[in-house]
């Protein structure tokens, strides 16, 4: 890879022994995608948490500490496993606990801003046309790139936390114009009237092109996506199809057309989503020999927004006895939710607010669902239908309104 | 016999050949206590990655794969290297991290030529995999 000077000064040790390694690492993942040289960066998006890291991960973080590391741009973190005021009641260890608090003291060590939030794109920094970006989670990055026309690879945690220290990451992937072509048509004729339906899209589209540089163009759509529509889209896109962009016709900033976002080449293929399609998808989902106690709204964290609606669905109704019922949300938005009101009609309802978590990342979830004796998850969000697999839940994806209505009645309709 | 890679990362490892129809991710379909996977449905369901060269057609999602591979090489249960076909930046970056040689790219795809259970040597500095023959 070329060298520029400021990337020579932090090979030699100008900016301390954490950004030279930083960098000696960044290189091998620049050489392993043949980029040619680095790309600075004016923000960073990492996820840090003990659940994720585990102890050797946190081990690393500790000498990264003490080595004197710190943020050269804006670093802010993702959504975590630990909630400290659900922690005890969840039945979440102890140990691990503390052992989070240890992480986030490293990460705050280092300068990096725990924000504990996976919408950073709606509650943090939105970048602009053209910004080179290192973001972490899927679903961040693919807003980023899509959404707001900025440049992301899916940044994992140690590449992040590099990108952080040396203020540049890599320039291979959706940094290159090459990689930002629409490379096939998907024409949407379903009306996609719910935050789960556009999951669903994401489903049906991921799943048929598991291709991280694959990129569908979506247009023939009548209405105007709302940004919580486009995040659920792309959550699940990055999901099942391990996508890092999309365009969207009239919608985002380099699709004005179906011919610019293809930048003048054919469509490899059409694909055409209809209210079937989607149909399909749900009836594709059982309680098996289970029971539906368990409703989560997360993954990704709920925008102020959506919180309003939950509110709305759950206000004079209770979550059936016996049934639980988890909202995950930004330490922003949730205080913003106790100053509308929000908040408490849901509590009053026997709703769990869990604060800059992920409900799917909580540290101990799987005996958690074996206390609980919990079989399936309802959810409407179909990234985390997608991705609670290997803790062995069964998944059952439905509307917004009807997931509030199962966590009410216990049952599935 | 031999499959050649079009890119890859790390030292020359050996090891025995597990080999997927499906896709992967260390966070969606693997038990990061025991190197597992045990994501219902998986098709390498109860089949164990540890010590084995493991050959993925995909990726799947998951930012979080990155700091799993370094857990899991940190717990004694990574495999011995990651040959897909497809990957994402994730896997690469993790495997980097973790300093699991990692590939992708195939030709021929490994289905004609290796079998699970076959001794397999991955060379990454000459981007290739030989088939070793059994004893």
């Amino acid at each position: 890879m070329e060298l520029g000077p400021e990337e020579r000064a932090i090979l030699g040790g100008a900016h301390g022994e954490a950004a030279r390694r930083a960098l000696e690492y960044q290189l091998e993942v620049g050489r392993f995608w043949g980029a040619k040289r680095f790309v600075p960066v004016t923000n960073v998006h990492m996820m840090g948490d003990i659940e994720v890291m585990g102890d050797g991960g946190l081990a690393y973080l500790r000498d990264e500490a003490a080595r004197g590391a710190r943020c050269a741009v804006p670093t802010t973190t993702n959504a975590r496993c630990i909630d400290f005021a659900h922690c005890a009641r969840l039945g979440q260890d102890a140990g691990e606990a503390a052992k989070e608090r240890e992480l986030i003291a490293c990460l705050r060590r280092m300068d990096v801003l725990t924000t504990d939030t996976c919408i950073n794109y709606q509650t943090v920094y939105q970048p602009h046309l053209g910004e080179h970006v290192a973001w972490g989670d899927t679903g961040t990055v693919i807003y980023a790139n899509s959404v707001f026309g900025a440049r992301s690879n899916f940044e994992a945690g140690p590449a992040a936390l590099a990108a952080a220290l040396t203020g540049r990451t890599p320039e291979y992937g959706f940094h290159l114009d090459a990689h930002r072509r629409g490379s096939f048509a998907v024409r949407l004729e379903a009306a996609l009237e719910d935050l789960a339906d556009w999951g669903a899209v994401g489903k049906l589209v991921g799943e048929a092109h598991q291709d991280y540089f694959a990129v569908p163009v979506f247009h023939g759509y009548r209405r105007t996506p709302t940004a919580d529509e486009l995040k659920h889209l792309g959550a699940a896109l990055a999901s099942y199809g391990s996508m890092g962009m999309f365009h969207f016709v009239g919608v985002t900033p380099e699709a004005p057309s179906l011919e610019a976002a293809l930048r003048g080449r054919e469509a490899a293929e059409e694909i055409v989503i209809t209210e079937q399609d989607l149909s399909a998808v749900y009836s594709g989902y059982g309680l098996g020999d289970g029971d539906a106690r368990l409703v989560v709204f997360s993954g990704p964290q709920q925008s102020l927004l959506e919180m309003k609606r939950l509110a709305q669905l759950f206000e004079g109704r209770r979550v059936k006895p016996g049934s639980s019922c988890f909202v995950t949300t930004s330490g922003g938005v949730l205080a913003q939710s106790r100053a509308l009101g929000y908040a408490k009609v849901l509590e009053d309802a026997g709703v769990t607010l869990l604060e800059g978590v992920c409900f799917y990342i909580l540290q101990n979830l799987s005996p958690m669902r074996v206390a609980n004796r919990w079989t399936n998850m309802v959810s409407n969000s179909a990234k985390i239908v997608n991705i609670i697999g290997a803790h062995r839940f069964n998944t059952i994806l439905r509307r917004t309104a009807e997931c509030a209505e199962i966590a009410c009645s216990g049952a599935l309709k | 016999m031999i499959i050649r890679v079009r890119r890859a990362f790390g030292p020359v490892v050996e090891g025995e050949a597990l080999l997927s129809e499906e896709g992967f991710s260390p966070r969606y379909d693997l038990d990061r206590w025991s190197g597992v996977i045990t994501k219902p449905g998986h098709k390498l369901e109860g089949m164990s990655i540890v010590d084995k060269v493991c050959f993925f057609p995909t990726a799947k999602g998951g930012i979080a794969a990155g700091w799993a591979f370094h857990d899991i090489k940190w717990k004694g249960i990574a495999p011995k290297a990651f040959v897909f076909g497809v990957t994402n930046p994730v896997m690469v970056q993790g495997a980097i991290f973790a300093g699991i040689p990692i590939t992708e790219g195939w030709d021929p795809p490994p289905g004609g030529v290796v079998k699970t259970g076959d001794r397999v040597r991955v060379d990454p500095q000459r981007r290739l995999i030989e088939v070793l023959r059994p004893d």
